[in-house]
């Protein structure tokens, strides 16, 4: 009984959270990857393009409120997400043609298009401010539990309550779709093994027929998808606020590159080992550790390795040591 | 030579006539009202100001005041937030509008500052209706500082009674990593602690962030009968108290007067019933009758610290008819006497009344909106109101 109260606490504090976190930020590593892949240049505005795609989903979603459209048990967002979807990738676009292609054309060094990349993050968070506003949004919707803790307790008897939300499990559901659906395109098209010629040797693959500039505009696309999804989902399940979003691009940044910058699988391994490294490092394991432990040995403050100020510190500290021992990544991508 | 000396004679005579007619004839009185109209307090700011301005109008047209002197209100920005530009705007209240003495400032922040370089060099008078800090308590002043609201050193002493009635002896804190979350939080723990209640986990949140569920992992294994909410509504603490409901952590709340709001109620729903919260208030006649003339005024008298600023403006100026006086030098050792009496009682819409009997050199008490009762360096005593959620309100238990 102990054991399980302890598995409970462990599940309802940090697993569960960890899990839809690192679906988050697996989903927002994967869109750096893949522009890192073919682009050939670190994005610093996605965290900003996962905003704009969740403010054009959120006004959307708005939209559908207000005339009474709802997906019932589900948050009507998923509705409004393709909208959202759409709104990004024209924007994305845009923005390629405007700004990343002459870059492109010039053969410009990968730090360049780093600051330029900054320049455009700039541009899209006073974009999406302007259109929605700095204030913190909630717009999920729907059944906000599968379980929660007082119908877990009632129904186990346990003394530790479990509680599912209905976000988080959406969370996972969708982010595990995608993935599978990204990799069955890469592996089984043929747009998708262009891309993947062209990442691995750009020469080759245009000795070969590809067509640069069509599987750059795929690239923006299937990175507007994904922004949106994330930004969607992270918003869903904890609340959208423009300027969390532009904080979020740390952790994103040291999954996709802990993955190994240009590996898809890189990026959701590195999504995983971030967000547990920083779910149970800032957890307070004194709950867990009273139903193991005698009661002599039980630690007299509340076991917390880190204090939750120092969230982000982590994923730095991560990041700086996979750079020195393996600059790669732990599955192999390009190094920086 | 000896011309030219009754010349000068006869000019100076003839000042000196002109100020001791002055002195006797109506003046208009300027009070500047600095307030934060934009900033984090820009929603509760607009129904203060027109609170004291209610309090002037009423003054200025009774024509009871220093023989029928006029008051003219002057608005500033504070801006809450940046103490230097309440500093300046302060500054220009006082070189360029020349107020006779400043309503406010509204946050603890850009009081202190106002206080010290503005008001002291210029011995200016202020009260503020929502300063709360219990740093104002022991700044230096030189006898100019006075506020309606009462400092948070008390609520937290009311806070940790509250507790022990509600018989909550073991409880959780989570303050807003601010000065007003620290500084409540600095006065509620001593106190609860005098009082035989133990903190299992004192532990500062910050504002503005998505995700609460990390803190509240910390503050669930530490553990408690309640969790203590020190922070604000829209921001810090409703993520609190959301993550701590959603994932099971505590069922029961404690609301310090930041977390006051219908917006909370509505975004928690149901876990939040049976939760506790303070707020400073004040119940009785005088907070009845302030309702009424707010409403006839179109005012929300319900709205933060409406009472306090009507209070704030008539204490100034009842002081200044003691005094005989409009210069803040000379009234404002009369604040206090007309706060505290002895002396007749005198209710909001009544300060007509009051100048009369002030002018005739009868005492008064001035209760007001909010039964004002200023101790120590010239603060409300306080009173709180308490609540229980309860069917998606607040249901007042009692006062105290």
């Amino acid at each position: 009984m102990e054991i399980l109260n302890a598995a409970v606490a462990l599940l309802n504090y940090v697993i569960i959270p960890a899990t839809s976190y690192a679906a988050q930020l697996s989903l927002g590593a994967l869109g750096v990857t893949l522009v890192y892949g073919i682009l050939r240049f670190s994005n610093f505005a996605h965290g900003d393009t996962m905003a704009f795609g969740t403010a054009i989903t959120i006004l959307f979603t708005w939209l559908l409120q207000s005339f009474g459209m709802t997906a019932g048990p589900l948050p009507t967002a998923l509705i409004a997400l393709p909208i959202g979807i759409a709104a990004t990738s024209a924007l994305l676009l845009l923005t390629d043609r405007a700004v990343y292609r002459f870059h492109r054309k010039t053969k410009a060094p990968p730090v360049r298009l780093v600051i330029v990349s900054m320049g455009v993050m700039f541009v899209m968070n006073g974009l999406t401010r302007f259109i929605i506003g700095v204030k913190e949004r909630n717009f999920a919707d729907g059944d906000r539990f599968i379980i929660n803790a007082a119908q877990f307790r009632h129904l186990t008897g346990l003394h530790e309550g479990l509680a599912i939300r209905s976000t988080t499990a959406i969370t996972v559901v969708v982010a595990i779709v995608v993935v599978g659906l990204l990799f069955w395109f890469l592996n089984n098209t043929w747009t998708g093994k262009a891309m993947r010629a062209f990442s691995d040797n750009e020469d080759l693959s245009l000795l070969s027929g590809v067509n640069p500039e069509y599987v750059v505009k795929v690239t923006w696309l299937i990175v507007a998808a994904l922004a949106t999804i994330a930004g969607v989902l992270y918003g869903l399940d904890k609340a959208f606020k423009p300027f969390t979003y532009f904080q979020m691009l740390l952790p994103i940044f040291a999954a996709s590159v802990v993955g190994g910058l240009g590996n898809p699988l890189g990026a959701i391994g590195g999504g995983i080992v971030i967000a547990f490294s920083e779910v149970s490092l800032t957890y307070a394991w004194r709950k867990v550790f009273s139903y193991l432990l005698p009661e002599q040995f039980l630690p007299h403050g509340i076991a917390q390795l880190v204090s939750i100020d120092y969230k982000y510190a982590i994923s730095f500290i991560i990041l700086v040591v996979v750079l020195l021992f393996k600059p790669t990544g732990l599955f192999s991508g390009r190094s920086l | 030579m000896r011309h030219r000396l009754s010349k000068l004679a006869a000019i100076a005579l003839a000042t000196s006539t002109m100020v001791a007619v002055g002195a006797a004839h109506a003046e208009d009185i300027k009070l500047g009202i600095l307030f934060g109209f934009t900033g984090p307090l820009e929603s509760i700011t607009p129904p203060m100001a027109r609170s004291a301005e209610m309090a002037i109008k009423e003054v200025s047209d009774s024509g009871a005041l220093l023989d029928g002197s006029t008051v003219t209100p002057v608005r500033a920005d504070s801006t809450c937030g940046d103490a230097a530009a309440a500093t300046a705007a302060a500054q220009r209240l006082v070189t360029a509008d020349h107020v006779n003495a400043i309503i406010g400032a509204d946050c603890s922040g850009a009081s202190a500052a106002v206080l010290q370089a503005v008001a002291r060099p210029n011995g200016i008078v202020m009260v503020s209706p929502s300063a709360t800090s219990p740093a104002l308590s022991t700044a230096p002043d030189d006898g100019l500082f006075f506020r309606t609201a009462p400092s948070d050193a008390r609520q937290g002493v009311v806070m940790a009674d509250v507790l022990m009635k509600a018989g909550l002896k073991s409880v959780a804190v989570s303050y807003s990593n601010s000065d007003y979350g620290k500084g409540l939080d600095e006065a509620f723990e001593p106190a609860f602690k005098a009082a035989g209640g133990t903190i299992t986990i004192s532990a500062p949140h910050e504002d503005g962030k998505a995700d609460y569920s990390a803190d509240v992992g910390a503050l669930a294994s530490a553990g408690g009968d309640a969790l203590v909410v020190i922070g604000y509504v829209d921001q810090g603490g409703k993520g609190i108290i959301q993550a701590a409901t959603d994932s099971g952590a505590f069922s029961k709340f404690i609301l310090s007067d930041g977390m006051y709001g219908n917006s909370l109620i509505k975004a928690i729903g149901a876990p939040l019933e049976g939760s506790i919260g303070i707020i400073p208030g004040a119940e009785g006649e005088g907070h009845t009758k302030f309702l009424t003339m707010a409403k006839a005024a179109g005012v929300d008298g319900t709205s933060s610290y409406t009472g306090e600023s009507y209070d704030a403006a008539a204490l100034i100026m009842l002081a200044m008819e003691a005094a005989k006086s409009s210069k803040s030098a000379d009234f404002k050792g009369k604040i206090m006497q007309v706060a505290n009496g002895p002396g007749e009682k005198i209710l909001p819409g009544e300060l007509a009344k009051g100048l009369k009997l002030l002018s005739e050199g009868k005492p008064i008490d001035y209760e007001g909106a909010t039964a004002v009762k200023l101790i120590g360096p010239g603060e409300a005593s306080g009173s709180y109101r308490i609540y229980t959620i309860k069917g998606g309100t607040q249901v007042t238990d009692y006062y105290e």
